[in-house]
């Protein structure tokens, strides 16, 4: 197959994207849309011996911008959004759920995707959580076992650059090291484990997207301690690494570029239709489309590509598009201890407890812990918010940190049809599209376990001998930014949007590589697996094309 | 507690170049200055801008963020002047961050001569003091397109604090030796207290 668009658009553009061409390639094989991780794994992969092009509604980020971005993540004068350029008419939303959804938050809109922001944590989900209804007794079973995702894990795993050990006692089967060894313990895990030892709880260590030593041409982590939004130094994984070895490998990536529908014929896509800054639309064809835009903007494209022929919704003959809008749940215990426990030297957590994961069933959902190396507040923080300076500010300060402890944890949300994203019937974005309505549910399984999540963590806390200052419990839980289920994954044509390959069940040429495609969450960070997918759907779409 | 160039280097390293308002705030800066023909550097002569707003000179910006330093400052820190001289040097190289930092230590220099009839440097430490306090930058939230007290907290109180404790020495006042924004490797979070 051909490749002759890869060097129109490989140069980022300083002038802000004026002069670019964004016109689309001729002759293109695969299509991608959005240039997250997932649709950089595919194009990655696929850009060897395919013409490829990705859109990506978002901007091509300066990478030497990151500090300032820092800087932002540092101030209080700006919110969260505000580190990568979210929100305005671009990113309109609503919420009409029983519980607000924080949706500019919880994504990046750009080359990259929410890498960009992400904390970095890669957990592979467990036997278990692909066979929910038949080991737990609700849920759906995905069409796929773990078996058949191993050894994408394992690929997922060097892609990204893992740093973790094989001392994880509940962890599933796996038949590799990782690619490098894990961040070793803090400090104030080594304060968690004496108290876990004596609760009978086992810790041990976490998989991290972040480099403990050089990986490629990537920085081992220095310690910025910003992980979570931005790392200045590129040593936490970001698709970014896929983005331009893809381009270096010929495909083409047109930012700014929102697609706005699919046209389609009755089983296939033809041409993703999209604008660009100057206001002029334009169809990209291609023989196959992989969609990668996430767990809302997927659902969101194929609703709004609805026709004659799918007046739902594209791909929505099951009238699952958009259903089942899944998230984790945050469950949390945070205190205090009169000894210091050296927190925010660095930004990510190192040990974790896995213990309880397995033990779930139709009562209580799986959950796992992490020991935070974060707890409290920052000194910057408290420093540019209060009305003190000088060396009132000061005693502040060393009386507010120093000894804060805490301990989170996920838990598994289990899928309802209502908690779901639907096109707002009167608003409408920059482009003049609906925008997306949240619609979030969070069901009692799911509080019940938080609860009990809580528990756990109270009696590690108070075994440690700290005085509990918060908790994060059913009534104040909240989202971990991890948005899944939108087009579930079945067999069944009447119960899934993709097949076990990720396939649309009504469209031949049309891939989904996203989170959105999870039957079922599991309670474990969703990126890793989402990355093996993405490799998976790209095996699938060579072996097609 | 001493400060050291340093330090500096290490506090520029978790605000960049450039500083974080300049996307957000680049058009309406480069609006109020009339024009940003000067590289993005900053560094123009002092004086009235287009739509007339004043900007301190640099030396001007350095003297006032000196004498508003010892306030802010815990007294038991020497070394500020090397410190400042040396992040400032960043600060005023940073395109728009610098312009609007001109603009905001020009706007307190005129408080400072209506309300005390001197500059900032020559006030006694008592009276920057107040004056801060009279402008509002106590209890104002830091927002860098904001009111005056609010631009003073941003780009003058805040960013001094913002200094002294995304630096190393400034940070182990507090007992945290590597603070968020400095890349201090990734050793010392895995130590116990000293």
């Amino acid at each position: 197959m051909s490749r002759t668009g890869s060097t129109r658009t490989t140069q980022a553009d300083a002038t802000g994207g004026t002069g670019r061409d964004r016109t689309p390639v001729s002759g293109a094989d695969v299509c991608v849309v959005g240039a997250g991780p997932a649709g950089a794994l595919v194009a990655d992969r696929l850009a060897d011996d395919h013409e490829v092009v990705v859109l990506e509604a978002g901007p091509r980020f300066d990478s030497a911008s990151r500090v300032d971005r820092q800087e932002r993540a540092l101030r209080p004068a700006f919110d969260r959004p505000d580190v990568w350029d979210v929100g305005g008419d671009r990113d309109a939303h609503t919420n009409s759920g029983e519980r607000f959804y924080p949706l500019n938050h919880a994504r990046v809109k750009g080359v990259g995707g929410s890498t960009l922001h992400w904390q970095g944590m890669v957990m592979r989900l467990h036997e278990d959580d692909f066979a929910s209804g038949t080991t737990r007794g609700v849920g759906p079973d995905w069409p796929i076992a773990y078996a058949d995702l191993q050894p994408y894990y394992r690929e997922a795993e060097r892609e990204l650059g893992v740093a973790g050990a094989s001392d994880n006692p509940y962890a599933p089967p796996r038949a590799d090291p990782h690619p490098m060894p894990a961040f070793e313990p803090s400090y104030s895990d080594s304060l968690f484990a004496e108290a876990c030892a004596s609760l009978g709880l086992d810790m041990h260590s976490v998989p991290n997207a972040r480099n403990s030593e050089p990986y490629g041409d990537r920085s081992p982590c220095v310690g910025y301690g910003t992980c979570q939004p931005v790392c200045p130094s590129g040593a936490k994984y970001d698709a970014t690494v896929h983005v331009e070895r893809a381009e270096a490998a010929g495909a083409t990536v047109i930012d700014r570029a929102p697609v706005e529908r699919l046209a389609h014929e009755s089983d296939r896509v033809t041409a993703a239709v999209y604008t660009t800054p100057d206001g002029e639309t334009h169809r990209q064809a291609a023989d196959a489309f992989v969609l990668a835009g996430g767990g809302v903007e997927t659902p969101r494209l194929l609703l709004l590509s609805a026709s004659e022929a799918y007046p739902d919704g594209l791909a929505n003959s099951s009238g699952h598009v958009g259903a089942f809008f899944t998230d984790h749940l945050f469950a949390g215990v945070g205190g205090v201890l009169e000894e210091p426990t050296r927190q925010h030297h660095v930004g990510f957590y190192t040990s974790g407890c896995d213990q309880f994961y397995d033990e779930a069933d139709e009562q209580y959902a799986p959950f796992k812990l992490e020991f935070f190396n974060y707890a409290g507040p920052t000194p910057v923080g408290m420093a540019l918010t209060g009305d003190d300076w000088g060396d009132a500010l000061l005693e502040r300060l060393q009386t507010a940190y120093g000894g804060h402890v805490a301990v989170g944890g996920l838990v598994e949300q289990l899928p309802q049809e209502e908690s779901r994203i639907r096109l707002h019937p009167e608003r409408t974005d920059d482009r003049g599209n609906p925008v997306p309505d949240v619609h979030w549910r969070v069901g009692d399984r799911a509080l019940r376990t938080i609860a009990r999540a809580n528990e756990i963590q109270r009696a590690i806390l108070e075994e440690l001998g700290a005085e509990i200052e918060w908790v994060a419990g059913p009534d104040a839980t909240g989202p971990a930014y991890h948005h899944m289920g939108t087009t579930r994954m079945s067999a069944d044509p009447r119960a899934g949007v993709v097949d076990a390959d990720c396939r649309t069940h009504d469209l031949d040429n049309c891939w989904i590589a996203s989170s959105s495609v999870f039957p079922t969450g599991g309670a474990m960070n969703p990126t890793l697996t989402i990355a093996a997918l993405a490799l998976r759907v790209a095996d699938h779409v060579e072996s097609t094309y | 507690m001493e400060l050291t160039r340093r330090d500096a280097v290490a506090a520029l390293a978790a605000v960049g170049a450039t500083g974080a308002a300049v996307l957000a705030g680049e058009r309406a800066i480069d609006h109020a200055a009339g024009n940003a023909d000067d590289g993005g550097r900053g560094e123009r002569a002092a004086g009235p801008t287009a739509d007339g707003e004043d900007r301190a000179d640099a030396e001007t910006v350095r003297t006032t963020m000196r004498a508003v330093a010892t306030v802010v400052y815990p007294d038991e820190l020497s070394g500020i002047d090397t410190f400042l001289e040396r992040y400032l040097d960043g600060r005023l190289d940073g395109g728009h961050h610098a312009l609007a930092l001109r603009q905001t230590v020009a706007e307190l220099e005129e408080l400072a001569e209506a309300w005390y009839g001197d500059s900032v440097a020559a006030l006694p430490a008592a009276d920057r003091d107040s004056l801060l306090r009279e402008v509002g930058a106590d209890t104002a939230e830091e927002d860098p397109d904001g009111t005056t007290a609010e631009r003073v907290r941003y780009y003058v109180v805040n960013d001094l604090l913002l200094a002294l404790y995304a630096s190393p020495t400034g940070s182990e006042l507090v007992g945290l030796e590597n603070p968020r924004g400095h890349p201090g490797g990734i050793t010392s979070y895995a130590r116990g207290p000293q």
